[in-house]
């Protein structure tokens, strides 16, 4: 069944008309990958799922319930958890802090402090270090695990492998059927299109906020996602434009 | 032994305007804003209990339970309404709004009490002292130091020890990410000003029993406060104790000199740290 349904999803950012009438269904169990070129809108996206952003039309539902107008913070509790863009740890706290606040609001579930730092397990040595002293692929680790222990229905992954080592990148990749696995649905934004590609069951691409092109990617040809991404042309043959 | 007396009255002392500096070095930690309604909020706090104690056959320790707690729901229904509107608009627009209800506490206070001066009936403890040989020591100034270590202290480990603590110091390091763990940003600031106005209000109780008060007096136990802040380090409560301490220190060996430059020699030691210590004697973050 669905577990979040965004359907004819329009957002604003100041004059920008940066996501246009955006739609996207996750089930339970699925990894869904959105990607797209820088500025395609993508953040934004997921700022407005997680509630960051308010949409100026359109609506988003998790589990039927409509979660549109729902402040960020109650969000947590509705299932849905953003890992932000640029990692965003919380600077003056330890990395052992940061993943509590994970704990804060969280669902019942198989997460916590203890199974995430089993999964990584050098956190458990650096517990009491400050998150600024962490490198950008353990930063990210910890963003995820602070992600994860509020046991969320759905995870959105904002730029997964953004400044990190491409043997980093798979690292954090290998992670995602784990987290399916507990029960947990993955919605991941990437610019790394192979990277997407093989871990997703859906894939949308977006140009200029809207969604150029989507399917399962072994339905998609890499010309045609090559086309979408870079704005060549559109999925219908039409020429968008390109130089953006 | 005049010596080793006015150090421990200036001790006392310290521990007051620390006590005092508690709650405007929480909020600035957390908010990074500044309370100007701090003092009057404290005097405010003593006349509070003057009426509770005068209308009633209620007990002063039962008044005080009263009276603390209700600070702390004002500091929490005023953060909710009123600061955390101006705090989006800006720091100059909560300065003013801030400015704004010390001028309304402190003529509502006059309105209500006239400007004759009262002082807390806390029965033996106003003017009861035990000798340690030469020196005396009040009860009242042990008890008001005793109160402002623990405060601090209170208030020190609970950004660290607590959950809540933790998601203060979380929300005062990023409100938009903390929002994506569940934290309110606007119920936990509020959380941080009720600690604040709670304690605000002992210290104006414990300053209303130590001295005589009338509803003018909030803007110089402000400057007092703000004076222990700088002078121990922004935002650090352990800092804050400290410059209580120096700046007690200070008027009680000016008054030992020359009485007329008590005050005149506190204020100078502050312009002396912001012009040759600006960070303040322990600086560190308090959250």
């Amino acid at each position: 069944m669905t577990l979040l349904e965004v359907q004819g999803l329009d957002v604003h950012h100041g004059q920008l008309h940066a996501v246009r009438d955006f739609s996207l269904a996750v089930d339970a169990g699925q990894t869904v990958a959105v990607i797209g070129a820088n500025g395609a809108g993508k953040s934004t996206l997921m700022r407005a799922i997680a509630g960051s952003h308010s949409p100026t039309r359109g609506s988003i539902t998790i589990n039927g319930a409509d979660v549109t107008r729902m402040p960020a913070h109650q969000r947590m509790r509705a299932g849905i958890c953003l890992v932000p863009e640029g990692r965003r740890l919380f600077k003056s706290l330890t990395v052992e802090e940061n993943l509590d606040t994970g704990a804060y609001r969280a669902a019942a579930g198989p997460w916590n402090v203890d199974a995430v730092m089993e999964l990584f397990p050098w956190m458990r040595e650096r517990a009491n270090q400050n998150s600024a002293s962490l490198s950008g692929g353990q930063q990210q680790a910890v963003a995820i695990g602070r992600a994860l222990i509020g046991n969320p229905k759905i995870l959105l992954i904002d730029e997964l492998s953004l400044g990190l080592a491409p043997a980093v990148v798979k690292q954090m990749y290998a992670l995602l059927p784990d987290i399916v696995a507990s029960g947990t649905a993955v919605l991941v934004v990437e610019q790394d299109v192979s990277q997407a590609l093989a871990a997703a069951d859906t894939v949308h691409c977006l140009l200029e906020g809207r969604d150029v092109l989507s399917g399962k990617p072994a339905d998609l040809s890499r010309a045609r996602i090559e086309q979408a991404y870079f704005g060549l042309t559109s999925a219908s043959g039409q020429t968008v434009g390109k130089g953006h | 032994m005049d010596f080793v007396n006015t150090l421990v009255q200036g001790v006392m002392l310290g521990g007051l305007y620390a006590l005092f500096a508690a709650g405007l070095s929480l909020m600035f930690g957390v908010m990074r804003m500044v309370n100007l309604a701090h003092g009057d909020l404290a005097v405010a706090a003593a006349y509070l209990v003057v009426v509770l104690l005068g209308s009633s056959f209620l007990p002063l320790w039962l008044v005080i339970l009263i009276a603390l707690p209700l600070f702390a729901l004002i500091g929490y229904a005023t953060q909710r309404g009123l600061f955390s509107r101006s705090l989006k608009a800006g720091p100059l627009s909560t300065l003013l709004v801030t400015f704004g209800l010390s001028i309304i506490v402190q003529n509502g206070l006059l309105q209500a009490f006239s400007a004759d001066t009262r002082t807390i009936d806390f029965g033996a403890l106003n003017t009861g002292a035990f000798r340690l040989g030469p020196i005396s020591v009040s009860y009242l100034g042990l008890l008001t130091l005793a109160l402002a270590v623990a405060v601090i202290a209170g208030v020190q480990l609970f950004p660290s020890r607590t959950r809540t603590g933790r998601m203060m110091r979380a929300v005062s390091d990023d409100a938009d990410t903390a929002s994506l763990v569940g934290a309110n940003s606007r119920h936990l600031y509020a959380i941080a000003t009720a600690i604040a106005f709670g304690t605000v209000a002992l210290a104006g109780i414990m300053s209303g029993a130590r001295s005589s008060f009338d509803p003018s007096m909030g803007p110089a136990q402000l400057i007092f406060a703000f004076e222990a802040v700088v002078i121990g380090g922004l935002g650090s409560l352990g800092g804050t104790l400290a410059g209580g301490a120096v700046l007690g220190l200070t008027q009680a060996f000016a008054a030992q000199i020359d009485p007329s430059s008590t005050l005149l020699a506190g204020h100078l030691v502050f312009l002396a740290v912001l012009a040759f210590r600006p960070q303040g004697l322990i600086p560190q973050r308090a959250v």
